[in-house]
């Protein structure tokens, strides 16, 4: 049987309206040999969860650049978990205040991180995250 | 392996998760996935299957956008239609990885749930690829769309096993993609069943259609009318009942940024399907599409049993001797056959 692919969704969601962050992390996951599903700017949450589900993504990676996480990033969750894809891990990339990392954590994101971080780190991240779901 | 089989119920009655997850099984080629596949088979053969190809860039996605929103959104009084599409763009040969971006041009399509996207990257062998695309197209059709969308990238092989699966297939080209001719293959001509100058809104349209005229004239000469004997005579490359069933692709400009073009579009796209019908070219092409499979099929299966029944060594062994010289492929094959028998 062929090895597993990593499918990850990479998505813009909000209003904000550049995506060199997201198209480099785009990159740097299908250089780790994951496939990436890209969907371009300004993504509603509707659009994001019915891309993961069409898609049947593993991973869901936002980049949220505009300060609109609170509003954005729980509705995914549950818009996703209403489409009965509770186990699709979701990070997400942006500038997040050290207070929301808890409440997003509690909502169910698996990583969070910030402008400074290393690709590597997230793909390692996303590998992990990968392994221990499939034990 | 477990093979946990998949229960197709929901996915007929259109439980868009079920479809998501079977479609994954089936790029995979897993046991799981064959099994659906083979329950899933009696329920289909109903869909329209429409090929978009061509080269990278000329908006393929772009027009697919456009014609699905425009079966979603008859302009006469047609019933909308259901609509699958399935993308595939290039795995990168180093990395295995793909970054597939077509439904960044497909967001009129969102928030519909008559619309199914998927998003497949080409993977390993051509083969495999051909496959895949088969088994996702056979799950769209049993899960009741009525219209599939197939967009692949370029004129290769791939293009062209994926074309045959098509009932009607789209080649797309742009002006402006340096030098218009070599771009257009003349392979791809024998796929075209439509000739679509995207980009219309561009200079250059006017020598990328051309060009492809000329490429078509050569393919199908015109008929010829001369003067007998004060007659008026008719000769042409093909006779006259073969001319009747001959297909001739039109050349269709559109724009699919704004959707100039494609009400005559999906009328060159209705009139293709009628003429395959009238012609009996449909049934021709589909049982033509069944053999092919049913032949990539047994070739494989054959293959992989009568290596698993060699003994271990003897097809190296055969090698050696060929390395050797001692044997010529014909010999060593022969040999190997006869070996099996034993
Ligand atoms: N001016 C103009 N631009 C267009 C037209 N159609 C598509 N484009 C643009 O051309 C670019 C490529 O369009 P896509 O639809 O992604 O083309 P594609 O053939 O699917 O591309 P690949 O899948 O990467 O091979 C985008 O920037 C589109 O907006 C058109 O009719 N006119
Ligand atoms: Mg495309």
């Amino acid at each position: 049987m062929a090895e597993e692919k990593i499918r990850v969704l990479v998505a813009k969601p909000g209003l904000d309206g550049h995506d060199r962050g997201a198209k480099v992390i785009a990159r740097a996951l299908r250089d780790a040999g994951m496939e990436v599903i890209y969907t371009g700017l300004r993504q509603t949450p509707e659009m994001v969860a019915e891309a993961a589900l069409q898609e049947d993504v593993n991973v869901v990676g936002l980049s949220i650049l505009s300060g609109a996480h609170m509003a954005l990033v729980p509705r995914i969750l549950e818009l996703m978990q209403a489409n009965g894809q509770e186990d699709v891990k979701v990070f997400i990339g942006g500038i997040i205040p050290d207070e929301d990392v808890p409440k997003l954590q509690d909502a169910g994101v698996t990583g969070i991180y910030g402008p400074g971080a290393s690709t590597q780190l997230i793909i390692d991240d996303i590998r992990a995250a990968m392994s221990a779901a499939a034990n | 392996m477990s093979a946990d089989s998949i229960d197709i119920q929901p996915i007929l009655n259109g439980d868009r998760l079920a479809l998501s997850r079977v479609l994954t099984q089936i790029e995979k080629d897993s046991t799981a996935g064959r099994d659906a596949l083979n329950h899933l088979f009696p329920h289909t053969g109903k869909a329209q299957l429409i090929g978009v190809t061509g080269a990278p860039g000329t908006g393929k996605s772009s027009l697919v956008n456009q014609i699905a929103y425009h079966y979603r959104h008859p302009v006469d009084d047609s019933q909308p239609q259901r609509i699958a599409i399935v993308a595939v763009d290039p795995t990168s040969p180093f990395t295995g990885g793909a970054v597939l971006g077509d439904r960044i041009r497909m967001r009129d399509l969102s928030g519909d749930p008559d619309v199914f996207i998927r998003s497949m990257a080409s993977r390993g062998s051509l083969g495999g690829l051909a496959r895949a695309t088969a088994g996702i197209v056979q799950a769209y059709d049993a899960a009741g769309y009525d219209i599939i969308l197939i967009e692949t990238v370029g004129a290769g092989q791939a293009e062209v096993d994926i074309a045959r699966l098509a009932h009607t297939t789209l080649v797309v080209e742009a002006p402006g993609l340096g030098d218009d001719i070599q771009a257009i293959k003349a392979g791809i001509l024998e796929i075209a069943d439509i000739l679509v100058v995207n980009k219309a809104d561009r200079p250059g349209v006017e020598n990328t259609e051309r060009a492809l005229r000329n490429m078509l004239q050569l393919a199908h000469p015109a008929k010829r009318v001369f003067r007998h004997h004060g007659q008026q005579m008719e000769v042409d490359g093909a006779d006259e009942q073969e001319y009747e069933a001959l297909w001739i692709a039109p050349i269709q400009r559109t724009i699919a940024t704004d959707g100039e073009g494609l009400t005559e579009l999906l009328e060159h796209i209705s009139q293709h399907r009628q003429h395959l019908e009238n012609t009996g070219e449909l049934a021709r092409r589909e049982r033509a599409r069944l053999a092919a499979q049913l032949d990539e099929l047994i070739e494989s299966q054959l293959v992989s049993d009568w290596r698993a029944s060699l003994k271990n060594g003897v097809y190296e062994h055969a090698l050696d001797e060929l390395e050797a010289r001692h044997l010529s492929p014909y010999e060593a094959v022969q040999e190997l056959v006869k070996e099996q028998k034993k």
